[in-house]
Parts: C-alpha cells; structure tokens; sequence
C-alpha cells in the first residue's frame, strides 16, 4: 500500500497544526495549570501525530512531512514522558534553608570523606614542613615561602591590614576564584572522583604546611584570627564542593548498583547543582568576610574578636547544615 | 543500555516511544560544535568589553566598587552565558540557533534546569587543559559526540534539520497526465509498485537538484526503464514523455489518488492552500 499524500497532508494537518499550538503554549509556560479534558486532547493528539509518523513512514517515505512530524512528535514526546518532579516555582529562600541542608545530609559520608583526606592533605603538609624544609617551594604558594611568618605578621600588622584588605574589589575577586576552584573540585568528579580526592588533598597540605609554619614561629594567634573568620565557611565550602565531586565520582563507579549509570546519573544531577548552589552562597559570605574583615588586624582589630566571630560562624553553619530541613525529613519519613 | 534510546548510528540518537513510535534526531558532530562554541566565545568576549568599557566609565566615582562590579560581572558571563541561554532558548545558545543545533535530553525527554547547570559547570573538566582538548576528545571518542558535561547530565546535542514545505505541486505531474488516460493501467502500477520502489523514484525527483546533470539523466533513464518495464502504457501515452516527466508523472499516480486528482482540477486554490505548510510550520522543535 502506497499512502495517498495529498489527501493524508489535508486530512491530518489540522490536527497536526492544533497539537503544534498546544505544545507552543505548553513550553511557553510549565507553570500553567491544564484542565483535564486539554490534557486528554493533547494525549489524543500525540498518538494521532505518532500514528501519522508510523504511517508515512512506512507507506511513503516523503521525507520533509517525515522530519516535519519527527520533530513535532519528539516535543510531544518530551512533555508527555517526562516523569521528573519539577519544581512549580524555584523559591530561593526555600531551597538554600532547606533543600541544600538535606541534601547535604542525604550525601553525608561523602562530606565525611573529603573531611577525612583533607586532614590526611593537613597531617602530610604539617610533616612535609617539619622534616623537610625545603619542601616550602611546593607546599606553600602564593610567596608563603618567600617570608617567614613572623616578618609576614610584622607587615600586615604594620600596614594595619590595607594590603589588599578592606576592599570590595578584592572581596569580589576572593569570591569569583573561589568559586571557580569549587567548581572545579565539583568537576574533577568525572574523573572517577580521583581528582577530587587529588585537589582536596592539596589544599589539604597547602592548609597543614603553612598552619604548622606559623605555629612553629609562634604566629598561632595571628593565624587563627587571619584565618577563621573566612576560613570557617570557606572550607567547609570547598569540602562541600569536594562531596558533590566525590557523589559524582561514586555515581560514576556505581560499585554494586542494580540501575544503568544514566539513571544514577540522571538521580543524583539535581543533587550535585543543589550542593554547588550552596557552596556559591557560603563562598559569597566568605568572600565579603575576608575581603572586609579577615584582613585587618590588631591594634585595630583584636585577634580575640576574630576568633569568636570565626567560632560563631562556624557553629551556626554546623547547626545550620545539621538542623534545617530536619522536620520535612521527619514529615517524610513518617509518611513513607 | 536504556531501551528507550539507542544510538542506530554514529550521526543519528533513536528514540522509540512507548507508544511503539521510532523517531531519529540527528547528532551534532565535534565540528559544528565546536563552531558553535567559536560564536559562543566571541559573543562572550564582546560581551565581557563592552561591560568593561561601560563600567569603567564609572571607575572615576568609586573604583573599588567598579573593580568590583567588573570581577562580578565577567563571572557571570563566563559562568552564566551558557546556563542562561541554553535554559530561557530551551537548550539553545546563540551559536548553536546560529548553527541550527539544540541541546537535548539524551531519552528525548524535557530538559531540566539542573541538567542546563551541570552540563555548563562541567565545562571546567572538558576545557582542561586548554581549548577544550578534554571535552573536545571526549567528544570525539563518544558514538554519542558527548563531552564530559554531556554525559554527567545526561544530554547531547542535536542538529535540527531545516523544516521546508512539502511541495507537492511543484514535485507531482502538472494538470495533465497521459498515464491517468488508462485507470486500469494505473491501477495496476500502484498494485505493482512496492512502498520501498515508490521512495526511491519519490526520493529522486525531491533531489534532482541536488544531482550532477549527467547523473541526474542517467538516474532517472534507469528508474524510467524500471517503471516502464513493470507496467507497460500504450506508446501514444508515453512516448513523447521524457524520463524525468515520465517518473513525475508515476509518482503521481502513485501518491494521489483519483478522487483527489478530480477534486485538485475542480479546486485548486483550495487544495494548495490545505496542502502546504505555512512558513510557522517549518519552525523546528
């Protein structure tokens, strides 16, 4: 049987051309609210166009109405198939007090992890520096090597922290690179999370060398008031970016999982944007807290205050990640 | 694998629908993506200057706050170019639309933001170590042409075909046709002819322009002789018809039937204007 074209264009294009303005509607807005008797016609007019495509294809081969249907019943496709939650509408408040706290939780041993090798990273730095000092030229960049910490402390404290300090500009460019190396460290997941693991590790002995330097020269306090007030969001952030790579490299491997690695990948993608959001807001904090705070030192500003503003920081984003959201999980629970 | 997707080639992404339905989009291959991501880049980098330029304007006011605003907003444009376009155009950049590729769910499936984010942040993985040497590699290994983006969020790039009008008029014989003088004949020819021998001499009449003249010629007196051999019309019906004219004018009998030939000659305005498909039609997905 061969299909009479023309009669089969002027039969089917009407519906064809009402399925095309539905799907147009239907995409301009996902938000919208469909009654149900639009929703039974536009299914009714997915089969009909899925039909007509079976049809020409096998009884005409007519190739511009073939791709012209092909490409109508793939959009219908789209939408009818897609059984994915959706987010009516996206509710930033909503999402970063209590969707990013749970999915942290939800992927908790991978943060455990990336805890556990960067303190391997500051254990391996702090013993590179004592037994081997000429190790400083690769443990310790951004010219740490250059100066010991005292001459660093009499310099910033003599400039009353204005190298750099104080800025938003400099906030702003702590922020953005920040940022970028979360993103990174996020990436490296694809690598089996090998270079995740690898950059945590790093920034590990980065962390262990140079803290372990200026507690041998005496310069704790300095330290601890330079570093903690950023430091306290900065790098749980950059673990937490370290756990989304590792939930990627773990999806990857997928040791022992029943489901086809695009199914675990499609599961866990939400999870990964969700962890990298959270990580650019505390970067934000972190970043306007350096740029403006971190940076001036005592006389102006006593080390006892950073340190305490440091502390608190640290405490609320503990409680924060362990305690908000909490009751939706007990809601869920309960109701499964 | 996913039976719902399954690559039949290394240029085509099958998709079968639960309804039993096959539909193939066309793969994006390494180098219109990359010529993609060219446009992409240069729109980036007008971008970022042209901010620059204005901001700093500005600079004389408050050059921190401007410093600030400029670190700011070249982030954002490197960083949400690719999110922001691919998620308002529905998987589409200015580059890609400018090439006519689309980024898709790789079961056919509605695009989710998160999959736009992934796919765009994994970029830091596919650039390395320069020029996206990673992704672009990756690409070229994958039957999919996926980088690593792609195959964290489950997506692929798509070519999307030009959607012109099937136009019939132009392709079927004009308003005469001497092998219609003979419905017994015809009838015959249309019992005769298998779907798969009406595609190719459909196919090579939708093409001949694409055909050198001397291929062109020797295609068409080939399948003419096939045609006339299968069925064969009185000589006065078809021998002053050339090869070409010939196989147009057995495509007609072959796709329109009698009833809407006799109702095409008693209306035709109406026919052609049913018929085509208006310019929106061509629109792609």
């Amino acid at each position: 049987m061969i299909l009479d074209l023309e009669k089969f264009l002027a039969a089917e294009r009407p519906r064809w051309k009402e399925l095309e303005f539905q799907l147009t509607r239907i995409e301009s807005d996902g938000n919208r609210q469909v009654p149900l008797a639009e929703i039974r016609r536009f299914h009714y007019l997915y089969e009909r166009a899925s039909s007509d495509l079976a049809k020409i294809t096998t009884f005409a081969a007519e190739p511009e109405t073939r791709r012209y249907l092909e490409a109508l019943v793939s959009r219908a496709y789209a939408e009818i198939h897609e059984t994915r939650e959706r987010a009516h509408r996206f509710a930033p408040i909503h999402w970063f007090l209590v969707t990013f706290p749970r999915v942290f939780r939800r992927h908790l041993q991978a943060f455990l992890a990336t805890v556990f090798i960067t303190l391997a990273g500051v254990g391996f730095g702090a013993f590179a520096t004592a037994f081997d000092p000429d190790s400083r030229r690769v443990t310790m960049p951004f010219g740490h090597d250059q100066t010991t910490p005292s001459d660093r402390v009499q310099r910033e404290v003599s400039s009353g922290g204005a190298a750099g300090g104080g800025s938003v500009g400099f906030s702003t460019q702590l922020m953005t690179h920040n940022t970028q190396v979360s993103i990174l460290t996020m990436a490296l997941g694809m690598t089996c999370g090998v270079g995740t693991l690898i950059s945590l590790f790093y920034n590990g002995v980065i962390l262990g060398a140079i803290g372990f330097d200026y507690i041998q020269d005496g310069q704790g306090r300095f330290l601890a008031g330079w570093l903690l007030p950023h430091g306290s969001i900065e790098i749980p952030a950059i673990l937490i970016a370290g756990q989304a790579g590792l939930v990627l490299g773990v999806t990857i491997l997928g040791r022992g999982a029943a489901v086809p690695l695009r199914a675990r990948l499609r599961a866990v993608t939400p999870d990964l944007v969700t962890l990298i959001g959270g990580v650019a807001i505390l970067l934000i904090w972190a970043g306007l807290v350096e740029g403006l705070f971190s940076q001036y030192h005592e006389p102006m500003l006593p080390y006892s205050v950073k340190i305490a503003f440091g502390l608190v920081e640290l405490t609320a984003l503990v409680w924060f990640l362990t305690w908000f959201g909490r009751r939706r999980d007990q809601r869920e629970t309960n109701g499964s | 694998m996913d039976p719902r997707s399954v690559p039949i080639m290394n240029s085509e992404l099958l998709i079968r629908t639960p309804e039993g339905i096959a539909f193939s989009l066309p793969l994006a291959g390494p180098l219109a993506r990359c010529l993609a991501w060219a446009i992409d880049s240069i729109l980036i980098i007008a971008l970022i200057l042209c901010t620059v330029l204005l901001l700093s304007l500005f600079g004389w006011a408050a050059p921190d706050f401007v410093q600030a605003l400029i670190a700011l907003a070249v982030f954002a444009v490197q960083i949400g170019y690719g999110i922001a376009m691919e998620w308002r155009w529905r998987g589409q950049t200015l580059g890609k639309r400018a090439l006519r590729l689309r980024v898709m769910d790789v079961q056919g499936l509605k695009l989710q933001f998160s999959q736009v984010v992934l796919r765009n942040l994994l970029r830091a993985v596919d650039f390395l170590p320069s020029f996206y040497l990673v992704g672009g590699a990756a690409c070229v290994l994958n039957r999919r042409y996926q980088r690593f983006g792609d195959l964290a969020a489950n997506t692929v790039v798509v070519s999307l075909p030009r959607l012109a009008q099937p136009d019939l008029d132009q392709l079927l014989a004009g308003q005469f046709n001497s092998l219609c003088e003979h419905p017994h004949l015809a009838a015959r020819l249309r019992q005769k002819t298998s779907p798969g021998e009406a595609a190719v001499v459909l196919n090579a009449l939708l093409r001949r322009e694409q055909l050198e003249p001397g291929a062109r010629i020797e295609l068409f007196a080939e399948l003419a002789r096939h045609f006339r051999a299968l069925v064969e019309f009185p000589p006065e019906s078809v021998e002053s018809v050339g090869d070409e004219q010939y196989l147009r004018n057995v495509v007609d009998v072959l796709y329109r039937s009698r009833a809407t030939r006799v109702f095409r000659l008693n209306q035709p305005t109406t026919l052609e204007t049913a018929v085509r498909f208006s310019s929106s039609d061509s629109r792609p997905a």
